[in-house]
């Protein structure tokens, strides 16, 4: 049985745009990965601990409401905490190119804006998920 | 020229067509069909499409439509503190807006206060942040209650908003019975495309007919819903699914309403709806002139009401925002203009249209305001709001008419057999449609058999956009000290008091809730406060996904 | 980080890595079963099966909650269709159960079929015996539920829930010799749509048709059932008392009739334990996993030998070309490979 890639696709804070993500995780499904969807309002505890029983190689949070800066920066931070350093972190939604170094700084991997051929997110995924 | 030899004419054509396509390819992706005749709307009887004002209000809700006056043009906004607020929507009248649209924040669009642990990041960042009838005093500081109609962005908690904007108008001197305006109050949208829900469904419908009643006393010339299939398309639906589902929506309110005691005819007459102005003009056209007859003829025929005002589809539309891009954002002022023009030729009764700044962040004021004359320039200049339904008559728009009916009704027989849209939602069925809807809509852009200019064709380098709108931090820490202060001030006991009757209001069904919120709200008990006692009572809803 | 050690102290990482050495058979992974295999044997197995959309998941979440509050740490796999095509997999159960997460004493773990087709995957039985390592006291097997072919839960499981809802129409005809030998206990779910009672009543006239056997094993599909049931050798019932599965109405959405069907479940757990059927399947699962990982290692190694000598080829070239025959080809193989 080879290696299957994980993907925990979250929604944290109380943003309730979800068509990026339900989009996002269904074009991971079909490009072979294996996708945890947690819906709607998860706090980052929440986000940290499905990511950890579930023990997804790529954590892909969504985020239209500008509550970025606040929340990604702690998911980062308990899923350290954790003992998940090898987990891939990455983001997506409307945020503007000035905020995206500091969520880098913070441990995201790589942000991705509106426009985004869901297809160059495989290829990231596939390329940078240890 | 008798259909015969229309037949015979189009014959012909298509065989010289044949030929010319055989060298000359069309371009891929195309409609099937190329050329409408007076064939595809030959069984169409002018019946149904009628006169302005009239039964089954195809061509438009009133006889005189933009003749008369314009359409409402109404900007939505609200960002940061109250304060910040009230600034924008001077700002916006002062331009020519006719009419405010508030917008709150995510905190408290789903009922928790400013500091609460679960606000914490979102304070002010999407919409207006409002804790209590403190802050709505300053939102609507020195804005003449008793002129201005607003309408409201607010569902799960829309009792609570709306009691507090009495509240308001009663200090400044405005009865109730004076108020206008529209809460969105439509809750079943919220589950199945936008998201701020609270409460189940049971609850929520409760306190939607508590809202029709108390209203259609008290405050009549309230519009208490905005049934909305914007959101809907937004999430990703097709026209025919956005107008399908929210009319399947309306179906659900008529009925619970029915249910509940009241009169068709006493409280359709102030249900609204708000549709989306997409890309493909002549489409959305369709589309709106198409949802007018439904909705007219499921209040005849289905809930036989009498009343004109009952059968008509009144509604407020907004330009697509998912249909504007983040690459070379100022492209999106000619995609505002066409969705404008589609609004006003399906004949809309009030407009927001979107930034060019839509796909980046909140808009800036300049950006709003090339958005609100945009509206401007299509009602003075472009002719488009002189005649009535201009489009009427067109094989093509009637056609694509009877098209998007005859889908539309199909999906509402669809829902019917589930058991209605309540169940369809709670099934998963709603949402399983916008979600295939939304990839589907997303592998053609990205296979390039819908083209986005500047995002799948025509791309340019680009420099990082400059100068967008930014909600910082602080105020959300700024917000949560007013709060605290408005705390140690008010008269903490008759909170209390308020609360634990507003709890065993709650408790007993047949209680109208409108007076007991009200109550609250006078004594200033918090909109965190308020949804709590009724989290406590009703639970919350768990939605339902099913990618 | 020692998975092993790590786990049998609790650490909830060193659960969840050990579940993927297990599925994605990392190197370690034969040696971290063995290392947890005599920590195993306490947990009490709960298999959860039934159409998609029966609400399976949302009366996991449910049961997880009423056992937490007797005290319980709980375990739950969760199973989904991998897609044959892509390899991919929504694993949409944990969405439902998104209120555990935050409990400690919780272990939610998603799983996709991978190629299986029994409604659970290759790897499901050893990622049971690492949460059972752990020391969960009641694990939750919830199966992709499409149908007729789910009787590797049987296997698995100590008591086995068939949930089924009204409004199925034909389709519990079509199932109903399937379900009927799978489930120890029945749960109606969804009582609050109309068919309930009727779903119920149906549902008792073939429960108590059941006993008279051969009326079930009219048609060619039952019959294989029932061979297969026959082939797996799944102790059902006593010598003595046979165990008639009690049927339970729920509404899983609003936690009612989740206490009663957790009676069920334990009355079914008495009962299979007070008759030595519970030590019956234990065994029967002993064997069972000893063959597995037997038919395993065997079938393995045999494949890779005769694919490095090439002789795999040759022999499928002869077969092709109706040169000899499967069956004939295998008696050989099985004959040189014994000789040695
Ligand atoms: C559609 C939409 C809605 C729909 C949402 C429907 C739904 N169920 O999702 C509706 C109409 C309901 C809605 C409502 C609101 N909206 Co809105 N909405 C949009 C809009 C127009 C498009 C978003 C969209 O879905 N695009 C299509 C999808 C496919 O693209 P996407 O999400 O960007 O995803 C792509 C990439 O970003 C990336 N991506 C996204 N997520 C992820 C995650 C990962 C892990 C990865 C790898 C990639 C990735 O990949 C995707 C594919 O390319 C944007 C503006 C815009 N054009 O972007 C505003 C926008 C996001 N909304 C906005 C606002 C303010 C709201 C409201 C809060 C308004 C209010 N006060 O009530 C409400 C509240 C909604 C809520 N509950 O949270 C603002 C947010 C402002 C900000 N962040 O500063 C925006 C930017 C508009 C604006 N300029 O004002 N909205
Ligand atoms: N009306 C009703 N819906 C339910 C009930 N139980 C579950 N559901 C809903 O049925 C859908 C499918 O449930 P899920 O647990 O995912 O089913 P599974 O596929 O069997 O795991 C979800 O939308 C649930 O909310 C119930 O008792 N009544
Ligand atoms: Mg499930």
């Amino acid at each position: 049985m080879e290696k299957r890639i994980r993907v925990l696709v979250a929604k944290p804070g109380l943003d309730g745009h979800d068509r990026g993500a339900k989009v996002v995780a269904r074009a991971l499904r079909d490009a072979g990965f294996e996708v945890v969807y947690t819906g709607l309002r998860q706090t980052p505890e929440q986000i940290a601990e499905a990511a950890l029983q579930e023990d997804v190689n790529v954590i892909a949070m969504s985020i239209l409401s500008g509550a970025h800066p606040h929340l990604f920066p702690k998911v980062v931070d308990l899923v350290r905490k954790n003992g998940m350093d090898d987990v891939l972190i990455i983001g997506g939604g409307v945020i503007p190119e000035t905020d995206i170094p500091a969520l880098k700084e913070a441990g995201v991997s790589e942000v991705f804006t509106p426009g985004t051929p869901t297809g160059s997110i495989v290829d990231f995924i596939k390329a940078n998920v240890k | 020229m008798s259909n015969e030899k229309i037949q015979a004419g189009l014959d012909k054509y298509n065989a010289s067509v044949e030929k010319v396509v055989s060298r000359f390819p069309e371009r891929p992706n195309l409609p099937e069909q190329r050329l409408y005749t007076p064939l595809d709307i030959k069984d169409t009887t002018y019946d149904e499409i009628g006169f302005p004002g009239m039964y089954p209000y195809t061509r438009g809700v009133q006889p005189t439509m933009y003749r008369g006056r314009f359409w409402t043009m109404r900007m939505y906004a609200g960002f940061s503190t109250a304060a910040e607020s009230n600034k924008r929507y001077r700002y916006l009248i002062e331009s020519g807006a006719t009419g405010l649209s508030c917008a709150f924040d995510l905190p408290t669009q789903i009922g928790y206060d400013s500091d609460d642990s679960i606000a914490e990041g979102e304070v002010g960042k999407v919409g207006v942040a409002i804790d209590s009838l403190a802050d709505m005093e300053i939102l609507f500081d020195q804005i003449d209650l008793g002129k201005v109609s607003t309408s409201m962005t607010i569902n799960a908690p829309a009792s609570v908003l709306l009691a507090m904007y009495i509240a308001v108008a009663e200090k400044q001197g405005v009865a109730a019975d004076q108020l206008k305006g529209t809460i969105q109050n439509d809750i079943l949208k919220e589950y199945a495309a936008r998201g701020t829900y609270i409460f189940p469904p049971r609850p929520s419908m409760r306190l939607i007919t508590n809202i029709f009643e108390y209203c259609s006393k008290n405050v009549p010339k309230w519009n208490t819903i905005s049934i909305s299939g914007y959101h809907i398309r937004e999430a990703g639906s097709t026209a025919s699914q956005e107008i399908a589902f929210t009319i399947a929506d309306g179906i659900a309110y008529c009925e619970a309403a029915i249910k509940a005691g009241l009169h068709i005819d006493d409280f359709a007459g102030r249900l609204s709806f708000f549709w989306n102005a997409h890309n493909n003009v002549l489409e959305e056209v369709a589309k709106f002139r198409a949802s007018r007859r439904v909705w007219a003829k499921v209040m005849k025929e289905r809930f036989h009401a009498e009343k004109p005002k009952s059968m008509m589809l009144r509604v407020h539309t907004q330009t697509a925002g998912s249909m504007l891009t983040a690459q070379q954002p100022n492209n999106n002022i000619v995609r505002v203009a066409l969705q404008t023009a589609a609004a006003v030729m399906g004949g809309t009764q009030s407009l927001h249209t979107n930034s060019r700044d839509e796909a980046l962040a909140l808009p800036t004021e300049e950006s709003v305001m090339i958005a609100l004359r945009t509206q401007q320039i299509v009602a003075c200049e472009s002719g488009l709001a002189d005649v009535i339904d201009p489009l009427a008559g067109s094989y093509y728009v009637e056609a694509l008419t009877n098209k998007i009916e005859a889908e539309a009704w199909e999906y509402i027989n669809k829902i019917d057999e589930i058991g209605g849209a309540v169940a369809a939602i709670e099934k998963g069925y709603i949402q399983k449609e916008i979600q295939d809807s939304a990839y589907k809509w997303q592998m053609d852009v990205e296979s390039g058999a819908k083209t986005i200019v500047g995002v799948n064709k025509f791309q340019i380098e680009e420099e990082p956009p400059k100068g967008l709108l930014k909600v910082d931090a602080s105020v959300g820490v700024a917000q949560c000290e007013r709060l605290a202060a408005m705390k140690a001030k008010r008269d903490n006991a008759a909170v209390k008091a308020s609360l634990t009757d507003l709890k065993a209001a709650c408790q007993d069904e047949n209680e109208n809730l409108m007076p007991h919120i009200l109550n609250a709200v006078r004594v200033y008990a918090t909109l965190g406060e308020i949804c709590g006692v009724m989290r406590e009572v009703f639970g919350e809803y768990e939605a339902h996904v099913n990618l | 980080m020692d998975i092993v050690e790590e786990l049998l102290k609790g650490n909830r990482l060193a659960l969840s890595r050990a579940i993927t050495a297990i599925e994605n058979e990392y190197d370690d992974a034969v040696e971290i079963m063995k290392k947890l295999y005599p920590h195993t044997g306490h947990a009490f197995v709960l298999g959860i099966t039934g159409p998609p959309g029966a609400g399976k998941s949302t009366l996991t979440d449910k049961l997880a909650k009423a056992y937490r509050a007797q005290g319980k740490t709980v375990g739950i796999i969760a199973i989904d269709p991998t897609s044959p095509f892509t390899g991919g997999a929504i694993l949409g159960d944990r969405i439902r159960m998104n209120g555990l997460t935050m409990d400690e004493g919780v272990f939610i773990r998603s799983m996709g079929t991978r190629g299986s087709l029994g409604g659970l995957s290759h790897k499901t039985a050893d990622a049971i015996k690492a949460m059972d390592a752990f020391g969960k006291d009641v694990i939750f097997v919830e199966t992709v539920g499409v149908g007729q072919s789910e009787v590797d839960i049987v296997k698995a499981a100590d008591t086995t829930m068939v949930v089924l809802i009204p409004g199925m129409g034909d389709d519990i005809q079509a199932i109903k010799a399937g379900i009927l030998e799978i489930g120890d206990v029945f749960t109606i779910n969804k009582a609050d749509h109309d068919g309930a009672d009727k779903l119920v009543r149906e549902l008792n006239m073939m429960l108590d048709l059941d006993a008279h056997s051969e009326q079930m094993t009219q048609n060619s599909t039952e019959k294989a059932l029932a061979d297969q049931f026959h082939h797996l050798n799944v102790a059902k019932h006593a010598a003595g008392a046979a165990w008639r599965p009690p049927i339970q109405k729920v509404i899983a959405s609003q936690n009612e009739g989740v206490a009663e069907t957790i009676e069920n479940i334990e009355k079914h757990f008495k009962y299979i334990s007070e008759n030595g059927i519970l030590q019956q399947r234990r065994t029967e699962r002993s064997k069972n996993e000893m063959l597995d990982v037997l038919h395993n290692n065997i079938g393995t190694y045999i494949t890779r030998r005769l694919a490095d000598t090439g002789e795999l080829e040759e022999y499928v070239g002869q077969i092709k070309r109706r040169e000899t025959d499967p069956y004939t080809v295998v008696a050989d193989i099985m004959r040189d490979m014994l000789k040695e």
